[in-house]
């Protein structure tokens, strides 16, 4: 029997029972749909991490203390950096440009009846441009403030928000761990991370002020870098590397113990982390495609038994084996491609719609789509054979007489 | 009687058990029987002598307990599987004691079954299987589904499905058994015309001693037995 024969019975048999059909082909228009959302979510999130992280200033350098381990970030453990560490790099380091402090901690902030909780940021005064950072109020951090120890904060746009709303916050002051400072400028907001995390939830301070007033420690955790140009990181790297060895007495043979991180490598760790949640996410929505799979094989298998009288009277009049086999195959492929096709449309139009609602870049991955068709179609093919052959071979009285 | 030829279908010592253990049927007993091209037998006896089960092994739908069944002279059983399904398809044409119609599909799309597994062409097949129609009488119902169509006519469909490949052989079970007497009686005129004019050989199954009139050699069953096997005066 010819190709388009079958597939005019398959397609007809089909239709004759429309809602039967579309029940048995959900799953895997759900299953489709589920994968390729989750693919062009993964891949939006990845382009709007790189994105993130490139404006984030690509001759930008992290040096934090503890050897480097594994994807994450350096052990704990190892002696934070001194004063001198800073003025040393400023000294001996030609290719950084700039070096400041960045010391993090979470405090509480008070202004007259507000108060509320965010993560204060000891920095140097080169910190903002090393970031690429504006103030939109104001003025950012002074080498006078830094050296003074002056009690001035910046504040981001939440805070503003929160502590002020509509009323002018520069001069105003605020109480950050009981040390009252007064507000000198506003920064540029940012909105949040792509991993939620909200970017304009902080208050500067000079990196001294810090040091003295709150910690009472002047040690220094991390410290961020610029290098004087794009294709002079990996010198500045080089240069930083060896100055803290030689000032940490790292020996001869000995690992690091401390790590410098460029943008570079950032984005790639961000990348492997996207990657494997989108990873993670695909292989669920691909169990949920399995489990189409089956609820197509299930259906299959249910149509044989029922229609086994039909296989009876196709037997009876001439049918052979193959032409069975090939009828209920077809129709097993026939709906899992319409099932793949209906997935990749709703799909589609799913992760445009969580593209907008999500304020991700839309994009859909040709590979994810045609994997998916692909993938829907091996199994309606697999788990039509089955029972298909299981149909083809019955004797013809006995199919007939089958209740 | 003619010359004798080499018979076309010939059952030898034919057995047929059914069920296992203790629930066995024993439906056929030893059945030898020839059929010679051109012929026209007519098979009686009581229900359950084994009438049906004896035509289905003719039909190649099944298969013998013990014995053989010989087409031309060729043991069915050696047969390949896709041998067997163009004997049925091309040179076997059964009628159903129950019809045996596809549900949801129309008399015309039924009709047309047999045709769909010669490889005959969907526009010949429109054609061959409006003209088997209109032979038993049906022409104008061919869109018509079993279910909107009366038992008479529904057997109606069943007969034109297994004259539409011109078959050599027509295996009828109870062909008129749900027909008034006016409408057996253009059945059977249309049986004896395809017997008569265009040689296909018609084994039938009937309780209708009437009926049985029109063929030209009377089988009686019993018990899984041929018990007497008597020509008759053509009509
Ligand atoms: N598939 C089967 N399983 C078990 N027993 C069967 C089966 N088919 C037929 N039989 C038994 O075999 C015997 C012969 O049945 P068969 O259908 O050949 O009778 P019949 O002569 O055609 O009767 P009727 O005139 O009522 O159609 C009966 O006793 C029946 O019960
Ligand atoms: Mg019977």
């Amino acid at each position: 029997m010819r190709l388009a024969t079958t597939t005019g019975l398959a397609v007809s048999a089909l239709l004759r029972s429309k809602l039967r059909s579309l029940l048995t082909t959900l799953g895997v228009v759900i299953g489709v749909a589920a994968v390729i959302i989750m693919q062009s979510m993964g891949a939006g999130a990845t382009a709007m991490v790189t994105g993130e992280l490139s404006g984030m200033g690509s001759n930008m350098l992290m040096l934090m203390p503890g050897a480097t381990q594994g994807m994450g970030g350096a052990s704990l453990g190892a002696p934070l950096f001194t004063r001198d560490d800073l003025a040393a790099i400023g000294r001996e380091c030609p290719a950084v440009r700039a070096a400041s402090v960045m010391n993090v901690r979470s405090v509480r902030v008070v202004t007259g009846d507000e108060n509320r909780s965010t993560n204060l940021y000891g920095v140097s005064p080169s910190y903002l441009e090393i970031r690429q950072w504006l103030t939109v109020m104001g003025r950012g951090l002074t080498e006078e403030d830094e050296r003074q120890g002056a009690k001035v904060c910046v504040i981001g746009e939440t805070n503003r928000i929160e502590l002020f709303g509509s009323v002018d916050p520069i001069g105003a002051e605020i109480r950050v761990h009981d040390l009252a400072c007064t507000v000198v400028g506003v920064l540029e907001p940012k909105g949040a991370s792509t991993f939620g995390q909200d970017q304009d939830d902080l208050v500067l301070m000079p990196s001294t002020t810090y040091g003295r007033r709150i910690m009472g420690d002047d040690r220094i955790g991390v410290m961020m870098l610029s290098a004087v140009a794009e294709d002079r990181i990996d010198e500045a790297k080089a240069q930083v590397q060896s100055l803290m060895r030689q000032r940490r007495r790292v020996l001869e043979g000995e690992d690091d113990d401390f790590t410098v991180r460029d943008m570079r490598e950032l984005i790639a760790i961000m990348g492997t982390i996207t990657g494997v949640l989108t990873s993670l996410l695909a292989g669920v929505a691909a169990i949920s495609l399995v489990v189409g799979g089956i609820g197509i094989m299930n259906i299959m298998l249910v149509s044989v038994t029922e229609r086994t009288r039909e296989i009876g009277i196709r037997l009876a009049v001439g049918a052979r084996a193959r032409d069975i086999l090939a009828q209920f195959l077809v129709e097993a492929v026939v709906l899992s491609l319409a099932g793949g096709m209906l997935g990749l449309l709703l799909g589609a139009v799913g992760s445009y719609a969580a593209s907008r609602v999500l304020d991700l870049p839309f994009s859909l991955p040709p590979m994810a789509a045609a994997l998916a068709v692909g993938v829907s179609v091996v199994v309606g093919v697999l788990f039509g054979v089955f029972p298909a052959r299981k149909a083809a071979h019955l004797r013809p009285i006995v199919a007939l007489r089958f209740e | 009687m003619q010359a004798p030829r080499e018979p076309l279908l010939s059952l030898r010592r034919i057995t047929k058990v059914f069920g296992e253990g203790d629930a066995t049927v024993q439906a056929l007993r030893g059945v030898d029987l020839d059929v010679y091209p051109g012929e026209f037998v007519a098979i009686m006896g009581a229900s359950g002598s084994g009438k049906s089960t004896a035509m289905n092994i003719l039909g190649c739908l099944d298969a013998p307990t013990e014995g053989q069944y010989l087409v031309e002279g060729i043991p069915v059983e050696s047969l390949p599987g896709d041998v067997l399904a163009a004997l049925r398809n091309d040179r076997l044409g059964f009628v159903f004691q129950g019809f045996n119609l596809l549900p949801r599909t129309s008399a015309l799309d039924n009709v047309e079954l047999p045709l769909v597994y010669a490889d005959v062409s969907a526009s010949e097949r429109r054609v061959r299987a409006r003209r088997a129609l209109a032979e038993v009488g049906l022409a104008g119902r061919e869109r018509a589904h079993p279910n909107q169509l009366s038992g008479g006519q529904q057997q109606r469909v069943a007969i034109a499905r297994a004259l539409v490949n011109a078959p050599e052989v027509l295996l009828a079970d109870e062909p008129t058994g749900n027909l008034d007497t006016r409408t057996s009686a253009e059945i059977m005129a249309l049986l004896v015309a395809l017997n008569r004019d265009r040689g296909i050989t018609i084994v039938m199954v009937t309780h209708d001693t009437d009926i049985a009139a029109y063929a030209g050699r009377l089988v009686t069953f019993r018990d899984g037995l041929i018990v007497s096997d008597q020509p008759r005066a053509a009509p």
